[in-house]
């Protein structure tokens, strides 16, 4: 479909290029075009003004957004063209989808594509080309995106479900797809006390396997806390953590969750207990901090070093943990040293 | 005797000088000693399981810790380790006036180069003639649309994002009449026409969706003074629908909570003054994790990859965040800092985050850019700057401009 742009070529003799702007005298932010991106531009800037919808005007977009994939004003126009000629869009699919084969991570392709669907209402081909560029990269954030738009649009949701297990057999970190489930749920049979119950099973199998995998955990407390329930009514994924716990299983989010089920249970002092574990009161954490100490100073009793002495107390104290109004239950936790836990 | 005494006295001199040296040099080895242990401690705990995740967080700790290692395990006295503002600069102002053929890719962007360079400049304290300011902003004038808005480039349509980078470039320079490039009325005629029903906002004519698109409607219009009710019409109840299970902000309803789309989502529902549509505490409790434990950069979401970019778009989440819990609990929140280490970030960008001949990086291995450079930058800038305080790591020279964390403007 490439135009074979060249000055010429008797197909476009009856167009007058209009240059693109070029500034060297007092340049801004001015880029140094090439010679071909110059000859393209040229002409798609005049095809534009004279607003001509044309086969010769497609191919000509087809070279502009080869050159800079990123023009959103090129793929306008390119949609203009296509809905006066309404003949193309088999072949736009297939374009689009060589695009984002080559730039996955490009906002305009996939915003075409979808427009493209728009009109010929036909997304039977979606799912397999969000798959495939997931499993190149399992997170590709506009990849997501579209297939969250195509499983609302046109209701396709039967293996979703099977899907997102896939990948977490893949990757049980894909953060995306466990997003992803719980998009699938909200959108198909929602949040009852039931599906909270089974989807909580489902993350205890997987923070099982692999406690200091964050995105388990986020789905499960995230879940109970997005429905505004709590945690006393889900005995077993208590029971869960508390066997963690008693276990000596060192994992910061296995300790954040204690700590919210205790403030929950209205335990105060349990929960800043949890609070003190997490502040690094292990016995180790204690004579790194001790050693720390009077290393630190030392070195600025020297006058010397001083750098070196910030950055052994930053390392050290890595942990932060801010203050805790009871009255509200306004708490942060910062962030965990799982050196706090030998 | 006399004579003797003296010599006496030297050698117990010269004996404790070595003392204190050779305690000095124990001292710093048993240290060395220590942040390596204290570093072990702070990789990636797999479980013995492993993932695609993981290998790929490995690699980078591995490559992070090479650096930290060699920084850190230098024991040369009065070592300091700067932030090369001069290189900085260097590359910052040739960007400003050509850039090459590599560039055609961002030919659609170039509001957005101006807004990088000069909003990085400014951090830097390096100062623009006024006769250079007048230039830029005629430049962002040119790309001035008819109908309002500003453009990519010149006959390009009027894109929200481009018009937020040409705004916030011209708010950037300091010569106030630069200001008049500026067309309010069609400006306020654009972001209407963006604006959908439902409260939210297309980027250009025809175009995707997403909350960038609020933030840089809700930012022009701050800027500019056309901020009405009529035109963010249920953009707050968008925006809040964007929170995900996890506490952050995604691009629309559904997507995973990201860095960038929150820090868009939060700053424009303060701007909108719709912040008790959200979880606040759900929003804290997510982004304080993802400040990253080995790197001590920050994560876009949850499992991925320190970048440096993200040490604006998440570290400047805590800034907000502050302003927003803090007036109705005055308790809750300490006051030594933000909710999240300030050294770490600030010891992430300067070891591993400068490019040699200037310039900033996603991560070691990476390749400069001036959209890294701007938001490494402004990320150093909220680490170093809370309350009225400064904290500065590595040199007191580095110390760089403070920016408003809700406009990224110096």
């Amino acid at each position: 479909l490439s135009s074979g742009i060249n000055a010429e070529y008797g197909e476009w003799s009856d167009v007058t290029p209009i240059p693109l702007p070029y500034n060297d005298r007092e340049p801004v932010v001015q880029i140094m075009y090439s010679e071909r991106f110059k000859d393209v531009y040229s002409y798609m800037a005049a095809i534009m003004q004279n607003k001509e919808y044309s086969e010769r005007a497609l191919a000509l977009t087809t070279d502009a957004i080869e050159l800079n994939t990123a023009n959103y004003t090129v793929w306008h126009y390119r949609r203009e063209i296509l809905r006066e000629i309404k003949l193309h869009l088999e072949s736009e699919m297939e374009f689009t989808a060589s695009v984002i084969a080559d730039q996955p991570k490009n906002y305009q392709v996939w915003h075409h594509r979808r427009c493209i669907i728009e009109m010929s209402g036909d997304a039977s081909k979606e799912l397999e080309l969000t798959e495939e560029t997931l499993t190149k990269d399992a997170k590709n954030y506009h990849a997501w995106d579209h297939r969250q738009w195509v499983l609302t649009q046109y209701k396709m949701w039967d293996r979703e479900l099977e899907y997102i297990d896939e990948l977490l057999r893949k990757d049980l970190r894909n953060n995306s797809a466990w997003n992803h489930r719980y998009f699938v749920i909200d959108s198909t049979t929602g949040w009852s006390r039931g599906t909270v119950e089974k989807e909580l099973d489902y993350a205890a199998a997987y923070i099982s396997k692999a406690p200091n995998n964050e995105s388990s955990w986020n789905y499960a407390t995230g879940i109970i806390k997005k429905q505004s329930m709590k945690y006393t009514d889900f005995s077993n994924f208590k029971e869960l953590c508390r066997s963690l716990h008693a276990s000596n299983m060192p994992s910061p989010f296995l300790m954040s969750t204690l700590a919210e089920m205790y403030i929950e249970e209205e335990n105060s002092t349990a929960a800043s207990n949890i609070f003190e574990k997490l502040k690094g009161a292990g016995q180790y954490s204690g004579q790194l901090l001790e050693l720390s100490a009077k290393a630190a100073g030392h070195l600025l009793n020297c006058g010397c070093g001083h750098y070196l002495a910030i950055v052994f107390w930053g390392l050290v104290s890595h942990v932060k943990i801010s203050s805790w109004a009871e009255n509200n239950k306004y708490f942060t936790i910062l962030y965990c040293l799982t050196n706090s836990y030998n | 005797n006399m004579q003797t005494d003296n010599i006496q006295t030297d050698n117990i001199q010269t004996n404790s000088i070595q003392t204190d040296r050779q305690a000095l040099q124990q001292t710093l080895e048993i240290m060395a000693l220590f942040l390596q242990q204290s570093m072990d401690s702070l990789h990636l705990v797999t479980d013995g399981v492993s993932t695609v995740t993981s290998e790929e967080q490995i690699t980078v700790e591995e490559s992070v810790e090479k650096i930290f290692s060699a920084c850190l395990g230098r024991t040369r006295l009065k070592d300091t380790f700067p932030l090369h503002k001069a290189r900085h600069v260097n590359y910052l102002r040739k960007g400003l006036s050509r850039l090459s053929e590599n560039f055609e890719c961002l030919d659609a962007s170039r509001p957005w180069l101006c807004y990088w360079i000069v909003h990085s400049l400014n951090l830097l304290g390096d100062k623009l003639t006024t006769e250079h300011q007048i230039r830029i902003s005629q430049f962002i004038g040119s790309v001035q649309a008819e109908t309002g808005g500003f453009t990519g480039n010149v006959g390009h349509l009027p894109h929200l994002a481009t018009t937020y980078a040409a705004v916030s470039a011209v708010a950037s320079l300091d010569h106030e009449q630069c200001w008049e490039v500026i067309d309010c009325e069609r400006l306020k005629a654009f972001i209407s026409t963006m604006h959908n029903e439902d409260g939210s906002f297309a980027m250009h004519k025809d175009g995707e969706l997403d909350v960038r698109g609020a933030y840089c409607a809700a930012v022009v219009a701050t800027l500019c003074g056309i901020n009405t009710e009529e035109l963010f019409k249920n953009t707050g109840e968008w925006i809040a629908k964007c929170q995900t299970f996890e506490g952050g902000f995604g691009s629309r309803p559904g997507t995973e909570a990201h860095g960038g789309y929150t820090f868009c989502s939060l700053a424009a529902l303060i701007l909108l003054n719709k912040t008790h549509l959200i979880d606040k505490e759900q929003l804290l409790h997510w982004a304080v994790h993802r400040q990253m434990r080995f790197e001590g950069g920050f994560q876009g979401r949850t499992n991925k990859m320190v970048d440096g970019c993200y040490s604006f778009w998440q570290g400047g989440v805590f800034p907000l965040l502050h302003h927003i819990i803090s007036p109705g609990n005055p308790d809750c929140l300490n006051k030594d800092g933000w909710l999240f280490s300030q050294v770490a970030l600030q010891d992430y960008i300067l070891f591993c985050c400068q490019y040699p001949s200037g310039g900033l990086v996603d991560k070691p291995g990476k390749s400069r850019d001036y959209y890294h450079s701007c938001y490494c930058l402004s990320g150093l800038s909220v680490a170093q700057h809370s309350f009225n305080d400064t904290f500065v790591r590595g040199d007191q020279n580095n110390l760089i401009e403070p920016t408003h964390p809700i406009f990224n403007i110096v």
